[in-house]
C-alpha cells in the first residue's frame, strides 16, 4: 500500500460517510431475504398505473430495480477520456515508441521527446534505465513479434528480460496491450522473478493496540504470510506499531519480513534503527507534477533506495496505475504507458522490486474499459525489467464479491512473486489501509480458492488451538517487552482479551495517550533491534529473541538485498539468485510439493467419508431411542388389495443410515409417510428395495409391488417421490428432490398423496422445495458418503423383500 | 568467505548471548560496505547493473550517520536546494569517499536546474 496522508482522500469512488455503509447493509439484506425464499423486495418495481388508464405499462421494470440494487451498481464507472488519462491502454496521447542514441551512446530521443525537453521522469530513465545495446534491436521488433516471445514458453525467460532491458517505456507499454488475459498469465507464469510465489499482509488496527497488532502479526505469521505491513491511523504511533508487529512476526515462526508504511523520512528512521525489515512506501509516478506533488524527484527516491541499502535493507518501490489521473495530471497518457514509465524508472533507480497493480487508485482504472486487464498488465510490466512484483490487489476494487474475486484469481492462476502487496489479514474494519481486495474475512474463501484450483497462493489453513497459542504469546510478548522496557503496562485482562478478539472493536476501550507515549518513548529514546532482542531474551522470550536477532543478522549478510528475496521458515534466503523462476511450459517452473499440496488441501472444513458417517451414528441413537426398528420377512410378492400402496426402502434405510440430509431420524420421515396414507385409508406395506440405489427404480419396484399400482420410494438420504407401475422408471408422479429441505410435514403430505392417487384422485401435487442456496456445494460431498453406502449395502438382482417396523 | 558487520565483528559472533551480555552495539548489526560491494557483483553478473550501482551507492552510504543520510535525502527533495548547496553537499560526499553518491546529486542538480525543481534564490 502507498502511504498518503490522506489515506482514504484518495478513494473518491466509494464515499466513506455512513450513507455509502448504510447502502451495503441494505443490499446485503435484500439479497439475503431473497436467499431466504422470500418474495419482498426492497423496491417494488411501479408495475401498477393510475386508475382507469389502459396504457402500456409505466415506471421502472422490476429486471432494473433488481439489477440496480446489486452491489456492482455502487462501483463507479467512467467513460473514457484521452485528455484526462482515462483510458487503460493507448492514449491517443501516447508516444509512438522511439529511441535515438549519439555517439557516445547517450539517449538523445525517448519515445518522441529530444533529450532537452526530458522531464524528470525521462530524463532518469535515459540516463540509467536503458540497455543501449539492445535498444535498436528490440525497439525495431514489431510488438507483435515482442509479445509472442513474451508469451511463448519456449523462448527464455532470460532472452525476454535481455530485449526489454533495451526498451523504451512506451515500447513496453504497446507490447504488453497486445496481451490478451489468458496470454498475461502465461507471461506472469514465466517471467515473474521467483520460482516460489508468496504473499504480503496488511496488520494494522483502529487502536493502535500494539497486543492486537503483535497477535494479528503472529496470525498472519499462522496462516503463510511472509511479509507484513502495518501503518498507522495516528501517525505519532509508527514506533510502537513497527516494534509490535516486529515482535509477533517473530512468534510461531522465524523469517517473515516487516515494514511500517508511514512518510519516507519517518519510515526511513524506523528502518535504520531495525523497527522494521524492509521497506517499500517509496512512491513513483509516472508524470512530473504527480512526483513532485508528491514531494519527491527520482533522485532523491534514488538516494532513499540506497540509503536503505545501507543499512541492510530490502526496499521496493510503490507505484500503480491510476494515480496520475487521480491527481488530475495524467497529460492525456494511457495508465499503461503511465506506469511502464514507473517501472522503467524503478530500474533505472536500481530498487530490485515495484508494488503496483491495484493500489490507491485500483479503482480508478478498475472503472474504465479493460481496467483489470491493465492491473494485472502492470504486474508484468515489473516482471519484465526483471523487477520482484509485488502484485497490487491490496486496495478493494469493488462493493461485488465477484468483480473483486475476478480482480484477484488471474493472479492467483497465474502466481507472483508476492500475489498480494498487502492482503488485509486482519477484519476490514481494522485495515488502516482501507479494506483490501481480500480481508481477514475472506481467509477461508482463499484457502478454498488455492484448494480448489492446486496453486500455491503462499497461505496455509491453521488450527484453532495453534492460533490460540501463538496469538497469546505474542501478546505476552509485547506486554513483556514494553514493561520491560518501561513503554507501557498492559493487564493480563487485555491479554486474554486481544486473544479471543476478532478485532480492535471486541476490546476494551485503550487510552491513545499510552500508545502515543509509548511510542514517543521509542523514538526518544533511541529504541532499536537490539534493545528489542534484549528485552526478549531477559523476559524469557528466548526463542523471538533469537529470530529477531536472526533478522538483524541477515541485514548483516545482505543476501535479501537481492531481487524478489524472502526468507522460509528456516531463514533460507529465496530470491532470483537462490530461487530463480525456470518457468518453460507444462512441467517446469514451480510445482507444489505432495506435502504443500496436502497441507493446502487439509483445510478445516473438509471431510472425510467417516467424518460424515460419524454423523449418521448419532443419528442411530436418536432413531433407537424412538424405539424404530425393520425386520426382513421373506421376499415380496405382488400384492392383490386395490387400496395397498407399497413403501420402497433404499438398501441403507435404517441399517447404515439413520438420518436424512434435513436431519430427520429416517424413522420419523417413514412414520410421516405412513401416517399420511392411513389418512386416505390406504394400507402400507414396507418393502426394502436391494438391487438398486437408484430412487426411481425404488419407486417403481415398490409400485409394480403394490395391490393399487403406485409406490412411494425413500433413500436414507431423504429423498422421495410417488411412482405408478406403468411409467417409465425416470418419470414419477411426484417427487421430493431436494433432501435437505423436506420436513414432516412434506412427507406426511407425500404419504397421503400417495393414497390419494391409489384411490383414482387428482391430488393436487406436492411442490418440490425450491432454494436459490448453493444446496448443492452445500450438502454434496456428505450425499456422496451416503450414497457410497448405499452402493454397499446395494445386493443387485437380489429380489425386494418385505419388512416390519418393529416399535 | 567470512562476512564481517560494519564493525569489523563476524557474522557469527553475533548471538543471542553477546547480545545478552551487552557486548553488542549498533554497529555490530550494521552492514559492511564490503558485504554490499560483494552483492552488487552478485546483482551484475546477474544482469542487473542498476541494481548493482545502488548497492555500490550504499557501500559509500555506510560511511554516513543515519542524521547525514536523512540530511541529504531532504535536500534532494524538489524546492528544498538551490544549486549551490547542492553542489556543496556533492563536494562533501565526494570528499567522505561517496564519488557515486555525489554523481547522483550533481545529476540531480543539473536536471533541476532545467526543470525549475530547485529552491527559489
Amino acid at each position: 500500500m502507498r502511504w498518503s496522508a490522506k489515506p482514504f482522500g484518495v478513494r473518491p469512488v466509494i464515499p466513506a460517510g455512513d450513507d455509502a455503509i448504510f447502502m451495503t447493509g441494505s443490499v446485503v439484506s435484500v439479497a439475503h431475504t431473497r436467499g431466504t425464499g422470500g418474495d419482498e423486495v426492497a423496491d417494488k418495481p411501479a408495475t401498477t398505473q393510475a386508475d382507469g388508464d389502459a396504457g402500456p405499462a409505466r415506471g421502472r421494470l422490476g429486471r432494473f430495480v433488481g439489477l440496480d440494487a446489486r452491489p456492482v451498481n455502487l462501483d463507479g464507472f467512467s467513460a473514457e477520456d484521452h485528455d484526462a488519462g482515462l483510458v487503460a491502454f493507448e492514449s491517443v496521447h501516447d508516444p509512438k515508441p522511439s529511441i535515438e542514441m549519439d555517439d557516445e551512446g547517450r539517449v538523445v530521443l525517448l519515445d518522441g521527446v529530444p533529450a532537452g525537453d526530458f522531464d524528470i521522469v525521462d530524463a532518469y530513465v535515459a540516463a540509467h534505465g536503458i540497455d543501449t545495446s539492445v535498444a535498436l534491436e528490440v525497439n525495431s521488433l514489431p510488438d507483435l513479434e515482442l509479445a509472442r516471445l513474451i508469451v511463448d514458453p519456449a523462448t527464455p525467460r532470460e532472452e525476454v528480460v535481455r530485449l526489454a532491458g533495451g526498451a523504451t517505456p512506451a515500447k513496453l507499454a504497446h507490447v504488453v496491450a497486445r496481451l490478451r488475459p489468458v496470454e498475461l498469465q502465461m507471461a506472469i507464469a514465466k517471467m515473474r522473478v521467483r520460482r516460489t510465489p508468496s504473499i504480503q499482509a496488511h496488520v494494522t488496527n483502529l487502536l493502535d493496540d500494539p497486543l492486537l497488532l503483535a497477535a494479528d502479526a503472529a496470525t498472519a505469521v499462522a496462516f503463510g504470510f511472509r511479509e507484513l505491513e502495518t501503518t498507522v491511523p495516528v501517525l505519532g504511533d509508527a514506533p510502537s506499531n513497527a516494534l509490535a508487529v516486529l515482535i509477533g512476526s517473530q512468534v510461531g515462526a522465524a523469517g517473515a519480513l516487516t515494514q511500517c508504511s508511514i512518510e519516507e523520512a519517518l519510515e526511513l528512521e524506523l528502518g535504520l534503527r531495525g523497527l522494521t525489515t524492509y521497506a517499500e512506501t517509496v512512491s513513483l509516478y509516472g508524470a512530473e507534477q504527480v512526483f513532485v506533488d508528491g514531494d519527491d524527484t527520482p533522485w532523491s527516491k534514488a538516494f532513499l533506495c540506497s540509503a536503505y541499502a545501507s543499512r541492510g535493507l530490502k526496499m521496493r518501490v510503490t507505484s500503480g496505475g491510476g494515480a496520475e489521473a487521480l491527481m488530475g495530471a495524467a497529460e492525456g497518457k494511457s495508465m499503461c504507458h503511465l506506469e511502464s514509465r514507473c517501472v522503467a524508472l524503478a530500474r533505472a533507480m536500481g530498487a530490485q522490486g515495484v508494488q503496483n497493480g491495484g493500489i490507491d487508485a485500483a479503482s480508478v482504472v478498475g472503472a474504465v474499459p479493460d481496467g483489470m486487464r491493465e492491473l494485472l498488465a502492470e504486474n508484468l510490466l515489473v516482471m519484465l525489467r526483471d523487477l520482484e512484483s509485488c502484485s497490487g490487489t491490496d486496495a478493494l476494487v469493488s462493493e461485488s464479491d465477484v468483480r473483486r474475486t475476478a480482480h484477484t484469481v488471474p493472479l492467483l492462476l497465474a502466481g507472483s512473486d508476492f500475489l498480494f502487496s498487502g492482503f488485509g489479514s486482519v477484519v476490514r474494519y481494522d485495515n488502516m489501509f482501507g479494506p483490501s481486495n481480500f480481508n481477514g474475512e475472506d481467509l477461508d474463501d482463499y484457502l478454498v480458492l488455492q484448494r480448489d484450483w492446486g496453486v500455491d497462493g503462499g497461505l496455509r489453513p491453521v488450527e484453532e488451538a495453534r492460533l490460540r497459542e501463538v496469538r497469546e504469546r505474542a501478546a505476552r510478548a509485547v506486554q513483556a517487552v514494553y514493561r520491560e522496557l518501561g513503554l507501557a503496562d498492559f493487564a493480563d485482562k487485555r491479554v486474554a482479551e486481544v486473544v479471543l478478539a476478532e478485532g480492535s472493536r471486541d476490546l476494551s476501550p485503550l487510552d491513545p495517550i499510552v500508545v502515543l507515549k509509548a511510542a514517543d518513548a521509542i523514538k526518544g529514546r533511541g529504541l532499536g533491534i537490539l534493545d528489542v532482542v534484549r528485552a526478549l531474551e531477559r523476559t524469557g522470550f528466548r526463542e523471538e529473541a533469537e529470530r529477531v536477532l536472526a533478522m538483524a543478522r541477515a541485514r548483516v549478510a545482505g543476501d535479501y538485498l537481492q531481487t524478489a528475496a524472502i526468507f522460509d521458515e528456516q531463514m533460507n534466503v529465496l530470491s532470483k539468485i537462490t530461487d530463480p523462476n525456470d518457468y518453460q511450459g507444462p512441467g517446469t517452473g514451480y510445482e507444489v510439493t505432495a506435502a504443500r499440496r496436502a497441507e493446502m488441501a487439509g483445510i478445516r472444513q473438509q471431510r472425510s467419508r467417516q467424518d460424515l458417517l460419524e454423523r449418521q451414528s448419532a443419528g442411530a441413537a436418536a432413531s433407537t431411542a424412538g424405539h424404530f426398528r425393520l425386520i426382513e420377512r421373506g421376499e415380496a410378492a405382488p400384492g392383490v388389495d386395490p387400496r395397498e400402496v407399497c413403501v420402497g426402502l433404499s438398501p441403507a434405510l435404517g441399517t447404515k443410515l439413520w438420518q436424512t440430509m434435513s436431519g430427520l431420524p429416517v424413522g420419523e420421515a417413514l412414520r410421516q409417510i405412513l401416517a399420511g396414507l392411513e389418512e386416505e385409508g390406504c394400507v402400507a406395506r414396507l418393502v426394502r428395495v436391494r438391487a438398486t440405489i437408484d430412487i426411481g427404480m425404488i419407486g417403481l419396484t415398490a409400485a409394480r409391488l403394490a395391490g393399487s399400482g403406485v409406490g412411494i420410494g425413500l433413500q436414507a438420504k431423504g429423498t422421495a417421490l410417488i411412482h405408478r407401475r406403468d411409467l417409465p422408471p425416470l418419470a414419477c408422479l411426484e417427487l421430493y428432490s431436494i433432501a435437505p429441505l423436506v420436513t414432516k410435514e412434506m412427507y406426511r403430505a407425500l404419504g397421503a398423496n400417495a393414497g390419494r392417487h391409489a384411490k383414482g384422485l387428482r391430488p393436487v401435487p406436492v411442490r418440490n422445495p425450491s432454494t436459490e442456496q448453493a444446496i448443492e456445494a452445500r450438502y454434496h460431498a456428505e450425499v456422496v458418503a451416503m450414497v457410497a453406502v448405499e452402493r454397499d449395502e446395494c445386493l443387485p438382482g437380489a429380489p425386494p423383500v418385505n419388512l416390519k417396523v418393529v416399535t | 568467505m567470512k562476512r564481517l558487520a560494519l564493525s569489523g565483528r563476524p557474522l557469527s559472533e553475533i548471538t543471542l548471548e553477546a547480545a545478552a551480555r551487552g557486548d553488542l552495539s549498533a554497529a555490530d548489526l550494521r552492514i559492511h560496505p564490503g558485504t554490499l560491494r560483494r552483492q552488487a557483483e552478485v546483482a551484475e553478473e546477474h544482469g542487473n547493473p542498476q541494481l548493482a550501482d545502488n548497492l555500490r551507492r550504499a557501500a559509500e552510504l555506510t560511511a554516513l550517520g543515519d542524521e547525514e543520510l536523512l540530511a541529504v535525502y531532504e535536500a534532494l527533495r524538489p524546492g528544498r536546494s538551490t544549486r549551490a548547496e547542492l553542489q556543496a553537499i556533492a563536494a562533501r560526499l565526494e570528499e567522505s569517499s561517496a564519488p557515486s553518491c555525489a554523481a547522483l546529486v550533481r545529476e540531480a542538480a543539473a536536471v533541476y536546474e532545467r526543470r525549475g525543481l530547485h529552491k527559489p534564490g
